[in-house]
């Protein structure tokens, strides 16, 4: 079980989350304009990343709000956590726990 | 290679169990191959088997980065069915357990299938109507599967708690052509099946790139034990597909995920089929050895680790004691994870890539074993004609863009 940092409530177990997937994926700006490929990349395809993913969870039975985690897939390691609209923490600011 | 049979097992029992060999070399990479398989699981090693002996291509070898057996085929839960919703997965699965039902036969390897019936539990209004419907649309496939009453799922399964549970048991649905298999023995048997036809298998190593000429064909890969030439490479590396078809530039609609599985302390022949519960999420059987192989469900996110954590198994096992009460005081000998990639629409992908000679067998998510020789019959097919057969043809890369899914994802037995 995962203990992850709420950026807004601490730290709380993984069953209080819910995961949301990778984060920073774009919808089409122009969807009217988007071609087929473009919305299959955007629906379907995932970087599926063996290191540090930057990927969304929930803090559905807590504070209920989305924030988003750069985490090592080959470890379980969250190196941070930060909020949405927040840039991706750098190498250099994150804490390997 | 070395028959087995009841006489060579008598023989060498006389003389005190010497002289057998190894069951397949353990050859040095050569410089080059008329084609390479990308992963040593049962889909890989299968498909190997398949090209050198039905398409005559036996300069052929296999890469596994680690040990044969040691990946999702030795990491599953064994359950063998074909009971899935849609024409095209009925035809891909069912193309399986008829292979199923000669491998032992075809590989000189007993691969202890056992058809004993999966038995797929409905607990809700909505299990039943869902279930009835798969039944129908099975049948019409040519695909067995019968709905059962809760009685007749007891009289079929009698440690069965159907009445005094929180979800009580409205019915299930029953395929009696499906069970299960030794999972090691699938991997062994193919290996030392295809090592016999002449492809050489290698073990550790591993791939770190994909060689790509001018034109943009492959023209081979760069691995721990050197560089390998070959014209064609198949990949089929199921939890790290994506990183090793990103080696190739090609991204893939796939999601890893951390999915677990625990046996208990070996007892008695207590448990006569399998059952498997959607709704409630756990499913079960029992080894020949006597273990209770029991199935979790994925962990929430995606990871290499080959691990996950414990409450999911924990709810696993609580299902498993609602259901059948007398597993109660049974103790938890081990429990591991394998790591599965998981397509959209939880179906596979067995097709050409757009980078020529690159073929691709991936995305069985949760569910890869039990259409193991079917899967890798057609990718042999597929890799030798490059084209696919026309049971795999659906099953493309492209479907994902041009919107014909083969959404199974409702359709499957547990949820994902």
């Amino acid at each position: 079980m995962l203990l992850i940092d709420c950026p807004y409530c601490g730290e709380r177990p993984e069953p209080e989350f819910v995961y949301g997937g990778q984060a920073h994926i774009a919808r089409p700006p122009q969807p009217a304009q988007a071609t087929a490929q473009q919305w299959a990349d955007y629906l379907y395809r995932r970087d599926n990343t063996r290191g540090v993913h930057a990927e969304r969870w929930r803090h559905t039975h807590g504070c209920g709000r989305f924030f988003n985690a750069l985490r090592d897939t080959t470890t379980d390691h969250f190196l941070a956590t930060y909020r949405l609209g927040e840039p991706v923490p750098t190498a250099a600011a994150t804490v390997r726990r | 290679m070395q028959p087995f049979s009841g006489l060579a097992l008598l023989m060498r029992g006389l003389s005190g169990q010497r002289g057998w060999t190894t069951q397949w070399r353990s050859p040095e990479p050569k410089a080059a191959y008329d084609a390479l398989i990308v992963g040593g699981g049962g889909h890989g090693l299968g498909a190997a088997y398949y090209l050198a002996g039905e398409h005559r291509l036996t300069n052929i070898a296999v890469l596994e980065k680690g040990w044969i057996g040691g990946g999702n085929t030795g990491r599953n839960t064994t359950i063998i069915r074909s009971n899935y919703l849609f024409d095209e997965s009925a035809a891909l699965y069912d193309h399986a357990v008829r292979l199923w039902e000669h491998l032992s036969q075809a590989l000189n390897y007993n691969v202890m299938f056992s058809q004993r019936g999966v038995l797929m539990l409905a607990h809700t209004v909505h299990d039943v109507q869902v279930l009835k419907r798969h039944v129908h649309a099975n049948r019409v496939n040519g695909v067995d599967n019968e709905w059962l009453t809760p009685e007749e799922a007891r009289a079929f399964c009698p440690p069965l708690n159907t009445g005094n549970i929180r979800y009580p048991v409205l019915g299930a649905a029953l395929q009696r052509r499906g069970g299960t298999a030794r999972h090691d023995a699938v991997a062994w048997g193919y290996a030392r099946a295809a090592d016999s036809l002449g492809v050489d298998i290698i073990e550790n190593c591993e791939v770190t790139g994909i060689r790509r000429n001018a034109s943009g064909a492959v023209e081979g890969v760069e691995t721990t034990r050197g560089t390998i030439r070959a014209p064609r490479i198949g990949v089929a590396a199921a939890g790290h597909t994506s990183v090793i078809m990103k080696m190739a530039g090609i991204e893939l609609p796939l999601e890893s995920y951390p999915l677990q599985a625990l046996v208990s302390e070996p007892v008695k022949p207590v448990f006569p089929c399998v059952v498997m519960s959607n709704t409630i999420h756990a499913y079960i059987s029992q080894s020949d050895k006597g273990e209770l192989v029991i199935g979790a469900g994925t962990d929430a996110y995606t990871s290499y680790t080959q691990r996950g954590g414990l409450h999911v198994t924990s709810h696993a096992l609580e299902a498993i004691c609602e259901l059948f009460p007398m597993f109660r005081r049974l103790r938890m000998l081990r429990n591991w994870g394998g790591i599965v990639d998981v397509t959209p629409d939880r179906s596979p992908i067995i097709a050409k890539t757009p980078v020529p000679g690159l073929y691709v067998n991936c995305g069985w998510g949760t569910g890869g074993f039990k259409a193991t020789p079917g899967s890798a019959h057609v990718f042999a097919w597929t890799i030798a004609r490059d084209e696919p057969h026309p049971i795999n043809a659906p099953f493309t890369l492209e479907r994902f863009r041009d919107g014909h899914l083969i959404d199974e994802a409702a359709a499957a037995a547990v949820a994902h």
